[in-house]
């Protein structure tokens, strides 16, 4: 938790990047993620492959299906967390995924196994606050961040119920929507930032539909972090196992024009 | 004795408040959606929003008697409600020579094949569509299997004005050709799934995924007693028609409540609607039928008899899947019961063991499909003819003057090429 506290810097925003894990295989998600950071990522957010991804557009659909398809495992997405810890010892990860993968063997076998492989956060997409208690409490107990997600359909009067219990930092969807494809416009998302930052002293960072350093560097003007996914797994699609490169190239490019936009 | 039977919101308040004894198994589910463990409201933070404010306009409506008369109204006159009660005499008898003696119970069905585009869906959907115009929504979407709930869903979409956006999976839309006709004809537009299993669980995926993508106009019409509460909660209330009638249909026409009663389980919604209104008659047995497709060690589709507690599309049920929570995919020979997963109620029903749960496989419904052709004259569809294989296997052995009830919850004029197909027939 501290590490991913710390992982915000003052003078700029954070770079979130997310791929799926064992996308295209478990043995090629470890030089995929050494990418990232190379490239000048802050944070990272490993996918959990799901069989049915109800909030994923297209591009994460076809990562999760290629993941699944190589085999992947549970225990492969943590033994890729595990020797990203010992590699990078200070790069904060968060798994993001889907409650049943999560709570199949029960939410404190999960904890633990966060926990065990140096896992920071935990981004679930279909556990509302309205359920926390089926992840939540496990996960604060063994103090791994319960990241919670606003979007534009949140309300004044539903987001403190959000905010309460929140921690690591506080993740913005942009648009109501899937992964992927549409962006929001600036000003509706400078308009929500400031509405969340009046309510939270987490970060905030935003994500859904960011694509170019523009977007990014936009935003970053903005937020305190820029979240971006499916146009890095659409390269990890397009160039499978030797994407390392060519993501870590995208990625600078991204962090980049975060680190001249203010 | 219809026009005695109470108006809709008093029904449901019967059912939300005054069974609220700890005696009951009709008071679920908790405020917060949830059959004991199961059901709850597990979807992504931009639906949360839409599906509280579902369940206002929800409990709003059931404390409103001109929503439950326009209701009662279009059933009635519509649908075309009450559906008859049915003693099977024809069945029967067929079933009693292979009985021992003194056995062969006999078999009435629930004609609910009788209504208005051939299924218990379109009970769902009038109340459905009826809430969607009350919220202010000006578009419609679902997701289909057999294409049942689709056309239900089409029809009441042409009835009241709206859009309608099927989503369907592309290996459904091949195996049941008729439905796709029939739902293009009623200006729906059907669009084919290709991911996943390209099934009714993707189907309903595209139709989640949609739904997060036009929240402010859309109302997603789920077409059984599963997904995010109070979807379950309401489907059921929607579907308690069935069995109301039955209940009264019984007691009016031999002044006694039956034995046991038989439903189908694809999400369980047909089954619900039977079994509701008679759970707390601690006489009457209850048999949910899943279905066993080639059989429960290879590809099935009987969550409770296979799988094991998880969460899917926004509730907690019993679910195929494997030991990561990566879903199975389901096989069945008919489409509507083609579904990894159940309604988190039928999930509580069976750990609290008031109903029990059996499975038919693609064979033995075949044979019941064409028995029932044979011995009554009616053509049921592929679904219900699960739950007639099981009352054929449980009345050999109650006794003669014991009394099965089983859902006829749709006709077969859909699934007459994909029986042709499987007899090896061409047509
Ligand atoms: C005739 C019929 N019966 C049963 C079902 C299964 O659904 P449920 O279990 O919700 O009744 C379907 C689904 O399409 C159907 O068309």
């Amino acid at each position: 938790m501290t590490r991913l506290s710390q992982s915000f810097p003052a003078d700029r925003a954070a770079l979130v990047a997310f791929v799926t894990g064992g996308d295209p295989t478990p043995a090629d998600t470890g030089t995929i993620l050494d990418a990232l950071v190379e490239g000048g990522a802050d944070i990272i957010e490993l996918g959990m492959p799901f069989t049915d991804p109800m909030a994923d557009g297209p591009s994460i659909q076809e990562a999760n299906i290629r993941s699944l398809n190589a085999g992947t495992k549970t225990a492969d997405i943590l033994t890729i967390a595990t020797e990203f810890r010992e590699r990078h010892p200070n790069t904060p990860l968060v798994l993001m995924g889907y409650a049943n993968p999560m709570t199949i063997r029960g939410p404190e076998w999960f904890a633990d196994a966060c926990v065990a492989a140096g896992v920071d956060g935990v981004i679930c997409v279909d556990i509302p606050v309205e359920e926390d208690d089926s992840l939540g409490d496990a996960l604060r107990a063994k103090e791994v961040a319960v990241i919670r997600l606003a979007t534009p359909t949140t309300d004044a009067k539903r987001l403190p119920s959000i905010l309460n219990n929140a921690s690591g930092f506080l993740y913005y969807v942009s648009v109501a929507g899937i992964t992927g494809l549409q962006q929001a416009a600036q000003a509706s998302i400078e308009e929500a930032v400031a509405r969340l930052k009046a309510g939270t002293d987490l970060p905030v960072a935003v994500g859904f539909g960011v694509r170019t350093p523009e977007q990014a560097a936009d935003i970053s003007r903005v937020a305190d972090g820029v979240v971006v996914g499916s146009a890095i797994v659409e390269i990890i699609g397009k160039y499978g196992k030797d994407a390392g490169p060519h993501v870590r190239d995208y990625v600078k490019s991204l962090s980049d024009a975060i680190r001249s936009a203010r | 004795m219809w026009t005695e039977s109470p108006p809709f919101a008093k029904r449901c308040a019967i059912m939300t408040k005054t069974t609220n004894s700890p005696n009951s198994y009709r008071n679920q589910p908790d405020e917060r959606g949830h059959f004991g463990e199961f059901g709850g409201r597990y979807v992504a933070e931009t639906l949360m929003p839409l599906i509280l404010d579902l369940e206002k306009h929800y409990r709003a409506a059931q404390s409103d008697p001109a929503f439950a008369e326009e209701f009662d109204d279009l059933l009635a006159n519509y649908v075309g409600r009450p559906s008859p009660l049915y003693y099977a005499e024809g069945l029967t008898e067929e079933v009693r020579k292979d009985a021992p003696e003194g056995k062969g119970a006999q078999i009435w069905f629930k004609r609910d094949e009788l209504n208005h585009t051939g299924a218990h869906k379109i009970n769902n959907c009038i109340g459905q569509i009826l809430l969607a115009k009350r919220m202010g929504k000006t578009r419609i979407i679902a997701e289909t299997g057999a294409g049942q709930h689709g056309v239900a869903t089409a029809t009441v979409c042409a009835r009241f004005g709206f859009p309608c956006t099927i989503f369907m999976g592309a290996t459904d839309i091949e195996r049941q050709k008729p439905n796709i006709f029939r739902m293009r004809l009623l200006g729906a537009e059907v669009v084919p799934v290709t991911s996943g299993s390209a099934t009714l669980k993707d189907a309903m995926n595209e139709a989640l995924r949609h739904w997060v993508a036009h929240v402010h106009d859309t109302f997603y019409i789920i077409g059984t007693a599963a997904g995010p509460h109070p979807y379950p909660e309401l489907v059921r209330d929607f579907q308690s028609v069935i069995g109301k009638e039955a209940r009264a249909q019984m007691l009016e026409r031999i002044d006694r409540l039956p034995d046991l009663l038989v439903a189908a389980i694809g999400g369980g919604s047909n089954a619900i609607g039977l079994f509701h209104p008679f759970l707390d008659d601690p006489e009457v047995k209850m048999l949910g039928v899943e279905a066993a497709g080639h059989g429960l060690d290879k590809e099935h589709a009987a969550s409770l008899a296979g799988g094991g507690p998880g969460i899917l599309h926004g509730n907690k049920t019993y679910l195929l899947q494997d030991e990561d929570g990566q879903i199975d995919e389901a096989h069945s020979i008919s489409a509507g019961l083609d579904y990894p997963g159940i309604g988190p109620e039928h999930s509580w029903l069976k750990e609290s063991g008031r109903v029990d749960y059996d499975s038919v496989t693609d064979i033995e419904a075949l044979d019941a499909f064409q028995l029932l052709c044979r011995t009554e004259g009616i053509i049921p569809a592929l679904e219900p003819s699960h739950a007639i294989a099981a009352v054929t296997r449980e009345a050999v052995k109650m006794d003669r003057e014991q009394i099965i009830l089983a859902n006829l919850c749709g006709r077969g004029d859909k699934d007459i090429f994909t029986v042709a197909e499987a007899l090896g027939t061409e047509i």
